[in-house]
C-alpha cells in the first residue's frame, strides 16, 4: 500500500482513535480492550482494527491470553500493536531522509559528535523559550508529546520514558551520534525546568532518554 | 549445520593513562557495564585478564595505549541491543572524553563456530583485515553485516 493510502485510512475519526489508543499502550491490545479504550462496540472495533492491519498501520498476533493451551483453552485472542513501518507523504515531494542519512554519515566519520550536541542543545533552548516555562513532569510530558516522543509515566518511579523516537531510523543507523544529539536537544529543552533532570537510559524499543523528577531539588552540597 | 556465534573486538586509544583522574568517568562505568553485559540475553563470553574483572590491562600488537574489548554473542541482534540499547550507549556517547577516535574502523565483527573462544591474535587479525580491505564476510561492522553462511562460503 502506498504511504498516502495508509495515511488516508486514519482520516476516519473512529479508526484514528483506535490507532492512537493501541499505539499509546505499553502492551499488545485485545479487541475488547481497544473497543473499551476507544469507547466503541467490540464488533465495530474489530472491523476498524482489521482495516488498520490491512493498511500496515497495526500488526496482529494470535495468542491465548489465559496462558492455557490444548483442548478447552478456547480460541486464541487476536492482539494488536503498532507496526514498525514508517509512513510519510509530502506535497510537493521532499526527501529530507536521504539528506539526513548523508549528513549523519559524514558527521560520524568526521567525529563531529560534540559540535552536533552543541547545535542540538541550542535548538532545544530556543524551543524551550518558545514553549514557556515547564514546572513539573506533567508539563514536560505535554511538551515532549507535542514533539512526537509519546512520553509515558513510569508508575511509582517519577520517570518519564518515551515510547517513540522522532529520529528512529537515524538512531538505529548512527546510534551514538544521533542519540547523543537527541539527549543534548532534550537537555536544552528542559534545562530551565527546576527539579527535572534528563539522562540517557537506553533500553530496547524505547527512546534512549529518560526525564526524572528529583524529589528534593538536590539541596546536597 | 554448525551453530554460529558472533565475535566482536573494539579498540580505543587512551587519551590519558587509565589511572589519570580524567579517566574517572570511564573507570567508574566499567564494572557496572560489564555486569550488564554478563547478564545480557545472548551474552556468551568476554575476555578478562587473569584475576581481573576486565581486559583494560591487556596490551596487543596494536600499541601500548590501545584498550581492547573482546567478546562473543549469540547473534547480531543481541549484541546490537547491548551495544546501543543499554547503559553502554552512554559510554559510547562520551567515548571522545577518554579515547582518541581514529578515522579507521575501531570495531570488527566476525562469525565463529559456537564454543570457539577467539584469541586476541585472531581478533587483531580480523580488525586489520577490515581496516585493510574493507567489510567482507570474514570481518565486518554493524552497518554491513554478513550471515554465517556467507562467511562459510567465503572461506571455501
Amino acid at each position: 500500500m502506498e504511504d498516502i493510502e495508509a495515511i488516508a485510512v486514519l482520516q476516519d475519526p473512529v479508526r484514528r482513535r483506535l490507532y492512537e489508543f493501541v499505539a499509546a499502550q505499553d502492551h499488545e491490545v485485545s479487541r475488547n480492550e481497544a473497543a473499551e479504550g476507544a469507547g466503541i462496540q467490540r464488533t465495530l472495533a474489530a472491523f476498524h482494527l482489521d482495516k488498520l492491519v490491512d493498511a500496515g498501520l497495526l500488526e496482529t498476533e494470535s495468542r491465548r491470553i489465559s496462558g492455557r493451551s490444548g483442548p478447552g483453552a478456547g480460541r486464541p485472542a487476536k492482539l494488536y500493536r503498532r507496526s514498525g513501518a514508517e509512513h510519510q507523504f509530502s506535497i510537493p515531494a521532499r526527501d529530507y531522509r536521504t539528506a539526513a542519512d548523508l549528513l549523519a554519515e559524514v558527521a560520524e566519520v568526521a567525529r563531529l559528535d560534540t559540535q552536533l550536541q552543541d547545535a542540538a542543545r541550542r535548538e532545544g533552548r530556543s524551543a524551550a523559550r518558545a514553549a514557556g516555562p515547564v514546572e513539573d513532569l506533567d508539563a514536560a510530558a505535554a511538551l515532549l508529546a507535542a514533539r512526537g516522543y509519546e512520553p509515558r509515566m513510569d508508575e511509582g518511579e517519577d520517570v518519564l520514558r518515551m515510547a517513540n523516537c522522532p529520529f528512529h531510523a537515524l538512531s538505529e543507523s548512527h546510534p551514538p551520534l544521533v542519540c547523543g544529539m537527541n539527549l543534548a536537544l532534550l537537555e536544552g529543552l528542559l534545562e530551565g525546568a527546576e527539579g527535572l533532570s534528563v539522562r540517557m537510559d537506553a533500553r530496547p524499543g524505547l527512546c534512549c532518554v529518560a526525564v526524572t523528577a528529583s524529589k528534593n531539588n538536590e539541596c546536597l552540597t | 549445520m554448525t551453530e554460529h556465534h558472533l565475535a566482536q573486538l573494539n579498540v580505543g586509544v587512551f587519551s590519558f593513562p587509565l589511572d589519570d583522574p580524567r579517566m574517572d568517568g570511564f573507570r567508574t562505568m566499567l564494572d557496572p557495564l560489564n555486569a550488564v553485559a554478563d547478564s545480557a540475553p545472548g551474552f556468551v563470553w568476554r575476555l578478562v585478564e587473569d584475576g581481573e574483572n576486565d581486559a583494560t590491562g591487556l596490551r596487543t600488537s596494536l600499541g601500548e595505549d590501545v584498550n581492547i574489548n573482546l567478546s562473543v554473542w549469540e547473534s547480531r541482534e543481541v549484541l546490537w541491543d547491548f551495544v546501543y540499547r543499554s547503559g553502554h550507549l552512554d559510554m559510547l556517547r562520551r567515548r571522545g572524553d577518554w579515547f582518541r577516535l581514529p578515522k579507521a574502523p575501531f570495531q570488527v565483527l566476525w562469525w565463529i563456530p559456537a564454543g570457539h573462544i577467539p584469541s586476541v591474535e585472531e581478533a587483531v587479525e580480523r580488525l586489520r583485515l577490515l581496516r585493510d580491505q574493507g567489510p567482507s564476510p570474514r570481518a565486518f561492522g554493524f552497518r554491513d553485516s554478513y550471515t554465517p553462511e556467507e562467511a562459510a562460503a567465503s572461506a571455501q
